[in-house]
């Protein structure tokens, strides 16, 4: 018989796919009323493992029980209803919905087919005040930021009557006062002892910090079950890799003196906003450094990005790459100088995800000698200059002629850093080039970065990682509401420091 | 890996349309039977009627205009653009040429190659307008070249009746025929045109550009991840209205085997539906050259045997139903079995991976 004491009790789990094993004798107990980490690299089986679960798929072996009872989960829809619900690391809201008609989706509350909003919007705002969150639920998702759009994922899915609710890489987008906030509202909902958590992660202080127990996960099994005050950080991360994590910082190599981007005074407004998301942006760049930018999500980093690249049009100011001004150049001409981008988004912008890894390395590089032929496309060149990149950067694939799709995330984001970094260009624009990677890739891309930096290369970064910004940066923007409102030095910027001046608690330079 | 990847690719993708085709087959026998007709009667009658050389060929010439306006939807498919509106364009092309290829005096081939100019022109200028309202304003294509052909077919009507009608007291309505040297030449007297031979140029073209060209590339990019396309440096603008100019021109083509092949002038009648039949042919053929050449010699088949229906008091609205259903089935199956494919690439790839590494960490 099972423990009843388990929200949720995980036995010798196994899931084959054809030719990998993705999850074997796994086991997993969760105690009802508890956070319970799941830490582990990409790649080690955590989503799997998840996606058993959450009824996605079911297991080839091992039983699964939900409070004390044994079930078996033909969909997500059963996993509901046993109260089993989960938050995705990709939120999944309608844009142009409000967040009552967001959460409400798929389980609107009618009568006679007419939709009973005020019913749903009371309970909705009991529940938000219960977990503490502070969302107005008849704002567009569209408006909210990355931290409330989360709030209103988990509020959809305790509206949904979940018990279980599991959480993926929830603060992989979030900066450190948003993470302690979502904190605060998972400590709530723990606290009357009804709701359980599952929070799965590899970030470990984070994991330290919020879990009573941790569940290590590694090629595809369960390692072990740790109580975070047995073990530190570097304990957990060798549990979790077998090795130390990468360090982002260091260098031997001293910033150039030559201005490689110059951008000045730059505005950018969205439509008809009468609020601008770039705000009279001064900086420079120089060659061999990485001017690093900090800044909470939504506050005109997207933009800035956008801007410099010529992909929105710009309402005042200039941008001068090697001093030549480019501000009224198109995108492809202002490539053709010598700009590149990893961007923010891999999937939204970064590959075309159905077409062979050859085509997604050439795309955005089609001048390049080799890659074309006239006014055609040389697919063999096209293979031969992918093959390079895969080689280069240890992008982990059968072969070029897979679709892009085939390949895991953190492979994918090494792809689109190789394509950007094969472009040979005096600045790159870098757009959170380690976001949802693990740590090897993670170590492999500030590589990378780091060599391109010391070649001349004059590197913009934007990140979440405040500890890869700290690291990598020689000096590090806040951008505040559009504003650029410090340039601090890395040397003595702490991520509690950055978090200050990045929520506008702080202003001015340092 | 990589060759037996691409063959079971295909093999998937023919067997999908097969499968969908023999679904729509048995799906239309049900109606038959529930309507009083025995299908496997009905169905032998259709197949005994359409082998012999005289069915192919007019099988074959039903094929060409559905070619060309296959391709021209496809063009817009491959970058995620639905001109829904071929129809219009090809009969603003026809009519126009039509008249106006009338009225000049030209050398043999070069008034046939004016005439073919013109409607592509045309067609072009119409689908230029749903591709600008979308680049300037963001008027969504469907909706816009749906109702450019509502407009398209009045105003076309209206200028046949008030402009270019001749013979409006006898029975036999249309406008001034073309004269000798406009005429296209014939490949198999009174049963084929020798248009097929454009019309496979034009697909030819169409594979050349789409699949080889950077152009096609930027194209098949847009269609694909319009925000990546973007980023790469593909001027999004540009490429809708180059798109949509090239499924305009192609699509004022559509008309052209039946005015300078056969008809030699404009009547009421004259190359109609095939704008819609030709989104039906497309969606088969999945956009692709071969699978569009296959789709419309089908749908050729399938509209020469309902010649025999109707001698056999059997609706020939049958056969229209068989090529809905055909299409519905094929885009359904298509979608699952992609899934499915996709699925298996991706299990395939983590697997020669995980190979891979194990190799590695054993040397």
């Amino acid at each position: 018989m099972m423990d009843g004491s388990y929200a949720v009790e995980l036995v010798g789990i196994g899931k084959t796919f054809p030719g990998v094993i993705a999850n074997h004798d796994i086991t997993l107990r969760v105690r009802t009323g508890t956070i319970h980490a799941i830490v582990g690299e990409n790649g080690a089986g955590k989503s799997t493992l998840m996606n058993t679960l959450y009824g996605m798929h079911q297991p080839d072996e091992g039983t699964i029980a939900v409070f004390g009872t044994e079930v078996h989960f033909k969909s997500p829809t059963d996993a509901i209803a046993a109260g089993v619900g989960m938050v995705h690391q990709h939120f999944m809201l309608a844009d142009n919905l409000t967040v009552v008609e967001n959460i409400i989706l798929g389980a609107e509350p009618a009568e006679h087919g007419v939709l009973r909003l005020g019913e749903a919007k009371k309970r909705l705002a009991e529940l938000a005040r219960s977990i503490g969150a502070h969302v107005n639920l008849d704002a567009l998702v569209a408006t909210l930021g990355v931290g409330q759009r989360q709030r209103v994922e988990i509020l959809k899915v305790l509206y949904r009557g979940a018990k279980v609710l599991i959480l993926d890489e929830p603060t992989a987008v979030l900066v450190p006062q948003e993470v302690d906030e979502l904190f605060v509202t998972l400590r709530q909902l723990v606290a009357d002892g009804s709701t359980t958590i599952i929070f799965i992660s590899h970030k470990l202080d984070e994991v330290l910090k919020i879990s009573d127990e941790i569940t290590v996960i590694r090629d595809g099994t369960t390692v072990t079950t740790v109580a975070p005050k047995d073990v530190d950080r570097r304990k957990l991360a060798e549990l979790m890799v077998g090795s130390e994590l990468p360090d982002p910082s260091g260098r031997n190599t001293i910033v150039g003196t030559k201005e490689v981007l110059r951008v000045t005074d730059l505005e950018v407004r969205a439509g008809l906003a009468d609020k601008p998301t770039v705000d009279g942006a001064s900086f420079i760049v120089h060659d061999a450094e990485v001017f690093g930018i900090a800044g909470i999500e939504g506050n005109g980093q997207f933009e800035l990005c956008e801007a410099i690249l010529g992909l929105c049009p710009i309402s005042r100011g200039q941008i001068e790459l090697n001093g030549t001004d480019m501000t009224h150049l198109s995108v492809h001409h202002r490539r053709q100088l010598g700009i590149s981008y990893i961007p923010f988004d891999r999937h939204r912008e970064g590959l075309l995800l159905e077409a062979p890894l050859w085509e997604n390395t050439m795309l955005g590089r089609e001048e390049t000698i080799g890659l074309s032929n006239g006014p055609f496309v040389s697919a063999a060149g096209a293979r031969r200059d992918c093959a390079k990149v895969i080689e280069r950067f240890g992008v982990r694939t059968p072969g070029t002629d897979v679709p892009a799709f085939a390949l895991s995330g953190g492979n994918q984001q090494k792809l689109v850093v190789g394509r950007e970094i094969s472009s040979k260009t005096d600045v790159m624009l870098a757009a959170h080039p380690t976001r949802g990677v693990d740590v090897g890739a993670q170590a492999a891309i500030w590589d990378e970065l780091r060599a391109e930096r010391d070649s001349g290369v004059g590197i913009l970064l934007i990140s979440a990682d405040l500890d890869e910004l700290i690291g990598l940066s020689d000096r590090i923007a806040v951008i505040f509401d559009g504003k650029i409102t410090a340039i601090l030095d890395p040397a003595t910027a702490t991520p509690e420091l950055l978090g200050s001046y990045m929520t506008g608690e702080v202003q001015g330079a340092s | 890996m990589k060759n037996r990847q691409k063959w079971q690719g295909i093999a998937i993708t023919l067997g999908g349309s097969l499968l969908a085709l023999v679904f729509a087959f048995a799906l239309c026998g049900v109606f038959l039977e529930l309507i009083g007709h025995n299908p496997f009667s009905v169905y032998k009658q259709m197949l005994n009627y359409d082998i012999s050389r005289d069915s192919f060929l007019d099988a074959t010439r039903r094929a060409v205009p559905l070619m060309l306006s296959a391709t021209a939807v496809a063009i817009g498919f491959k970058m995620g653009l639905f001109n829904i509106g071929v129809e219009g364009q090809t009969r603003l092309a026809v009519l126009l040429t039509a008249a106006i290829g009338a009225q000049v005096n030209l050398p043999a081939v070069l008034h046939v190659i004016f005439c073919m100019v013109l409607a592509m022109v045309v067609g072009a200028t119409w689908a230029g307008v749903a591709g600008l309202l979308k680049v300037k304003r963001g008027v969504n294509e469907v909706i816009s070249t749906i109702m450019l052909n509502y407009i398209a077919i009045g105003l076309a009507s209206w200028m046949f009746d008030t402009y270019f009608v001749i013979g409006a007291d006898t029975l036999n309505v249309k406008t001034k025929e073309l004269p000798r040297t406009a005429w296209f030449p014939e490949l198999v007297k009174n049963k084929l045109t020798g248009f097929i031979v454009i019309a496979l140029i034009v697909i030819v073209l169409f594979w050349v550009v789409v699949w080889k060209s950077k152009f096609g590339f930027h194209l098949r990019a847009s269609g694909a991840n319009p925000g990546a396309a973007r980023v790469a440096g593909v001027n999004p603008g540009r490429m809708i209205m180059t798109a949509m100019l090239l499924s305009g021109a192609i699509a004022g083509l559509v008309g052209m085997p039946g005015l300078l092949g056969t008809d030699h002038a404009y009547r009421r009648g004259l190359a109609e539906g095939y704008g819609f039949d030709g989104i039906a042919v497309a969606l088969l053929g999945r956009n692709h050259p071969i699978g569009i050449v296959l789709s419309a010699l089908l749908f050729g088949f399938l509209d020469h045997s309902s010649g025999i229906l109707q001698v056999n008091s059997i609706p020939r609205s049958i056969v229209d139903i068989i090529k809905g259903v055909t299409v519905l089935a094929v885009v359904i199956v298509n979608e699952a079995l992609k899934r499915w494919h996709n699925r298996r690439i991706q299990q395939a790839s983590a697997a020669m991976i995980s190979a891979i590494e194990v190799e590695a960490a054993l040397a």
